[in-house]
């Protein structure tokens, strides 16, 4: 429980560092580009609007700092992170609302399926090293060093345009009306088939890898060797002691790779246009949307340390020695 | 410099009072060129450097120049083929190689010094300092960098490389520095350090001449990552037009290919190459990466001798024993 | 009490770490036989292969160490021989803890972090004595557990639960779960204080004199030898360069070397003696001296020390002992260097 409450308080102190680097960015960047855009959107904003934006971007030049912060605060607070420029005049909250879904899924599942089939491998190829499977890591190597859009990229290419076996671009074909029933759950499922093929093919390779090495070190701890002594079949062995052990720092490099992994399938949503948060991100930077920008890096950071509040928790789940009696 | 950090690295007494100690370690030193991972990635790695010094003059266009080429499969004349405006390919990607390079050694070299100080610091210092430096890299390392490299990069009007570069190290320290901490904690346990700060050496000459030099592999190794993490986010940054698009480098030469539609008018070579180059490049950086980490770590190794003829498996030794009889009497054990 | 009843014979085993060039030889034609019932020590200093040995015979030797030669063969109560090198995956896994057990040096490691005292020391039950159900097979483990005096309500515990001397207690226990022939134990106290090394070392005596295993006991502390063992072999270099029964060693070690090796410990009984050591330290397995591995640390080297290699012979018919030394053998009449 000690152990929980520490990596809470650790979540809550980077939420907060998250926020407030969010709220100096705007005010240490040289030139207006926000005051920029309300001079373009003049007349079209009501003031509840342009308060809210000069809160959250500081330019109420007659306030000091402090006063600028505990504004900021509560205007996060309410839930209120500006309008959006590019989806004038919805609220950033609500783009995000809407797009939010789609990345979790997306993101979520093919994080896990590559986590769970990368382990997977990686405990076959580190438990019988030298033997075919080692020429794999070759190959692993090469499909991890090739950025994740561009992948998307050549996917599309092939499967979209080449073999026109998948859509192209979207989540859903847009002639459905979002609902839970199967003609637009089906139609996701299509539709996300190949952004989660490529994003699957490319994390996989970090955790083949990750897992491989874990296992090669575990497996000539002592207590691998007592296992081979006493006897046990190699399933227990491999599973039970070896993999068992190699897995735990493999969820801890989990946590910690989630924010590189969040990048890399923002950039596949921008390729596909899926509609998720990556691609309004992208849509934000080409229009120049900092409202939208600053939401979107707040929503990511805010799930990032939810997922890895999760792996901690599975962590203490599987590692005994986290779990000391209070 | 190589060589000293294998003792740092290899954990356990072996090595620390070795005789024959410092003949082991030179040879040590040249297993590592010996590699076939580290060789073949150091000549990627110079080949690229040769194309980032000398493209610009060997490119056979300007890239900029539009022509009546338009949209060109490769040919001779154009080996890369033709951009929908006429302009060559090859030659963007040419020029292209030194913004690449250039932004991800800077962003590599001011990372590794944030981390090399703030790790050391931190295993070195010990109590309040370390528990808030290892606060701050630890936050530093959960919060997304690449989100927080497009906002940054997205105020600044006009980004240029060194801009980049700054940004992209300021949000990629952190890994280093958590694993240099780590290192220089247990380091700093050692005998020799302990011996040295005894005698009442100055704490800065024993960072510099007792820890660091026992650091060296895994501040390469970490140095490596960076560089591999500024490329991949300097050219996705290029890539969603955050970067200034003026300026050749891959991540622009696929900005251009993906807004021009490339992909739906079937023009692969537009953006294979400049992919290819990404993974070939960040392929070589990881190749040189796990030949440090296996030569810090031997175990990993996935070549083990002359491996073809006897099979090394846990908990089974091989037997090769010239007239390996089976076992004659009785076989089973079971009581 | 050890009758003459040979459990365990190794002739001519030769280990190598590597393949190819780059081998290096970590045991060279050893050969050693271990009584029904008798306790042998090993000693010798760090690297001259004496946990190689162990290792090697169950051929638990981690990569990259394999097996080059010889024959290590296991007797039956009954007779008929068993050569454990010829053994496949399966039958070894079958002969293993069921006729052989290891105690582990360093107790911190050897048991798995992740699982309870009592998975551990079931599941090796549930590999072998399939028939056993699941309350048989905990109340196997209670009475283990109470054998080696740790209170069965430990059972649910994990390792870092345990103090180090209880976890070395666990792997004793676990060691004796289905009452081997023989029981190796490399270094099994080297990591507790001295109060707790005697108590556990009394203990697995009293339990040898009830239950009646062989013990390979391995050592560099050869005080400890000299006390708890009835026979000693003494390796250097890869080599056994002498063995015989403990109180010989002790009152008149043959090999300059188990005299430099004695000299090193304080002895535990009996009249004090000069701490000498021994000069230098021993050589890396990729740079054996030729000739006499011990001879560049020897006071007594003579000229064919450093030329041709001992063989291990008895020195007289009087003793059934055995010593590889120039100074024993049928050396070729030469004279001292000094």
């Amino acid at each position: 429980m000690k152990y929980l409450l520490q990596r809470l308080a650790f979540y809550l102190v980077t939420a907060w560092a998250a926020i407030t680097i969010n709220f100096l960015i705007p005010r240490m960047m040289p030139g207006d580009p926000v005051q920029a855009l309300l001079a373009r959107f003049q007349g079209r904003l009501d003031t509840g609007a342009v308060d809210s934006l000069k809160a959250l971007f500081g330019l109420d030049e007659q306030q000091s700092l402090w006063q600028q912060y505990t504004d900021y605060w509560s205007h996060l607070l309410d839930g209120d992170l500006g309008l959006s420029f590019t989806f004038f005049p919805t609220p950033v909250s609500e783009v995000i609302a809407q797009s939010l879904p789609w990345t979790l899924a997306l993101v979520g599942i093919t994080t896990l399926i590559s986590f769970l089939l990368g382990t997977g491998i990686g405990v076959f190829t580190g438990w019988r090293r030298g033997s075919w499977m080692d020429s794999l890591l070759p190959v692993t190597t090469f499909i991890s060093a090739i950025p994740y859009f561009w992948l998307g990229l050549i996917a599309i290419a092939l499967f979209a345009v080449k073999w026109p076996l998948f859509p192209a671009a979207g989540g859903y074909d847009s002639s459905l009306v979002p609902a839970f029933d199967w003609p637009f759950v089906s139609s996701a499922l299509y539709h996300g088939a190949l952004p989660g093929l490529t994003i699957v093919l490319s994390a996989v390779a970090g955790w083949i890898l990750g897992m491989r090495n874990m296992m090669v070190t575990v497996s000539s701890e002592d207590y691998v060797m007592v296992a081979q002594a006493k006897g046990l079949s190699e399933r227990r062995v491999m599973f039970g002691y070896a993999a068992r052990n190699a897995i735990l720092p493999n969820i801890s490099g989990f946590a910690l790779s989630l924010g590189f992994i969040v990048g890399g399938t923002l950039l596949v949503e921008m390729v596909f246009s899926y509609p998720g948060i990556g691609y309004q991100l992208f849509q934000a930077v080409g229009a120049k949307d900092y409202p939208l920008m600053q939401g979107v890096f707040l929503i990511i950071t805010l799930s990032v340390l939810a997922a890895n509040l999760l792996a901690d928790v599975l962590y203490m789940v599987l590692d005994p020695r986290t779990r000391r009696e209070a | 410099m190589a060589t000293t950090a294998t003792e740092a690295a290899v954990t356990g007494p072996a090595g620390t009072d070795d005789p024959a100690g410092t003949r082991a370690r030179s040879r040590r030193g040249m297993r590592l060129l010996r590699g076939r991972k580290t060789v073949i990635g150091l000549g990627i790695l110079a080949f690229f450097v040769v194309i980032a010094v000398v493209g610009p003059w060997i490119a056979p266009y300007d890239p900029d120049t539009m022509s009546d080429q338009l949209l060109q499969p490769p040919s001779g004349a154009h080996w890369f083929g033709t951009t929908q405006t006429g302009q060559d390919v090859l030659s963007q990607i040419l020029v292209g190689t030194r913004g690449v390079l250039v932004v991800g050694f800077v962003a590599g070299i001011l990372a590794t010094v944030l981390s090399v100080v703030i790790g050391v610091s931190a295993g070195f210092l010990g109590g309040t300092a370390d528990e808030l430096l290892s606060l701050l890299s630890n936050v530093f390392l959960v919060i997304p960098g690449l989100p927080l490299i497009i906002i940054i990069a997205s105020f600044v009007s006009d980004a240029g490389d060194i801009l980049i570069a700054a940004v992209i190290a300021l949000t990629s320290w952190a890994w280093g520095a958590r694993v240099l901490r780590a290192q220089t904690l247990s380091l700093r346990r050692r005998d020799y350090v302990e011996a040295a700060r005894a005698t009442g050496e100055s704490t800065w000459r024993i960072i510099f001449f007792e820890v660091l030099p026992n650091l060296t592999a895994v501040i390469a190794s970490g140095f490596v990552s960076t560089v591999i993490f500024a490329i991949l986010s300097e050219i996705t940054l290029a890539f969603i037009g955050v970067a200034d698009i003026s300026d050749w480098n891959w991540g622009t030469v696929l900005f251009w290919a993906q807004s021009n539609q490339a992909l739906a008018q079937g023009a692969w070579w537009w953006f294979v190459p400049a992919g290819l180059c990404i993974a070939l490049l960040g392929m070589s950086l990881a190749l040189i990466n796990f030949g440090i980490d296996e030569f810090v770590n031997p175990r990993l190794r996935t070549e083990t001798g002359a491996s073809r003829k006897v099979r090394m498996r846990v908990g089974f030794t091989p037997v090769t024993r010239a007239s390996a009889a089976r076992g004659t009497d009785d076989r089973e054990t079971g009581s | 009490m050890s009758g003459n009843e040979a459990v365990l014979t190794v002739r001519g085993l030769n280990v190598d770490y590597g393949t190819g060039d780059g081998a290096v030889h970590a045991l060279r034609d050893v050969d050693l036989t271990l009584h029904r019932g008798e306790v042998l020590g090993l000693a010798g200093e760090s690297g001259c292969g004496k946990s190689t040995l162990a290792y090697a015979v169950t051929r638990l030797l981690p990569p990259p160490g394999v097996i080059t030669g010889g024959e290590v063969h296991y007797h039956r109560q009954g007779g008929g021989a068993l050569d454990l090198l010829a053994l496949s995956a399966a039958e070894l896994r079958a002969f293993r803890w069921q006729e052989l057990s290891i105690v582990f040096q360093g107790a911190m490691n050897s048991l798995n972090p992740v699982h309870t005292v009592h998975s551990q020391l079931t599941d090796v039950l549930r590999a072998h004595r399939p028939e056993l159900k699941r309350p048989e097979r905990t109340a196997r483990a209670r009475e283990l557990l109470e054998l080696v005096g740790i209170s069965a309500d430990r059972l649910p515990a994990y390792p870092h639960q345990l103090s180090g001397g209880m976890r070395q207690r666990v792997m004793i226990a676990m060691a004796l779960a289905l009452e081997p022939e023989i029981v190796i134990m490399d270094e099994p106290t080297t990591a507790l204080d001295v109060v707790m090394q005697r108590q556990i070392l009394r203990q697995l005596v009293r339990l040898r004199e009830e239950l009646g295993f062989s013990v390979v006991f391995i050592t560099h502390d050869i005080s400890l030898l000299i006390e708890f063992s009835d026979r000693i072999a003494i390796m250097y270099g890869g080599r056994i360069v002498e063995e015989a029964a403990a109180s010989s060693i002790y009152r008149d070690p043959r090999h300059p070397y188990s005299d430099g090796l004695l000299h090193s410990f304080p002895a535990l009984h009996g009249a004090r003696r000069e701490l000498t050591g021994i000069p230098g330290s021993p050589p890396h397995l990729s740079a054996m001296p030729a000739g006499c591995a011990f001879h560049p640390r020897c006071g007594r080297a003579l000229d064919v020390c450093a030329t041709h290699v001992p063989v291990l012979a008895a020195p007289d018919d009087a003793d059934p002992r055995t010593v590889a030394c120039w100074l024993h053998g049928q050396a070729p009449a030469m004279t001292s260097r000094s």
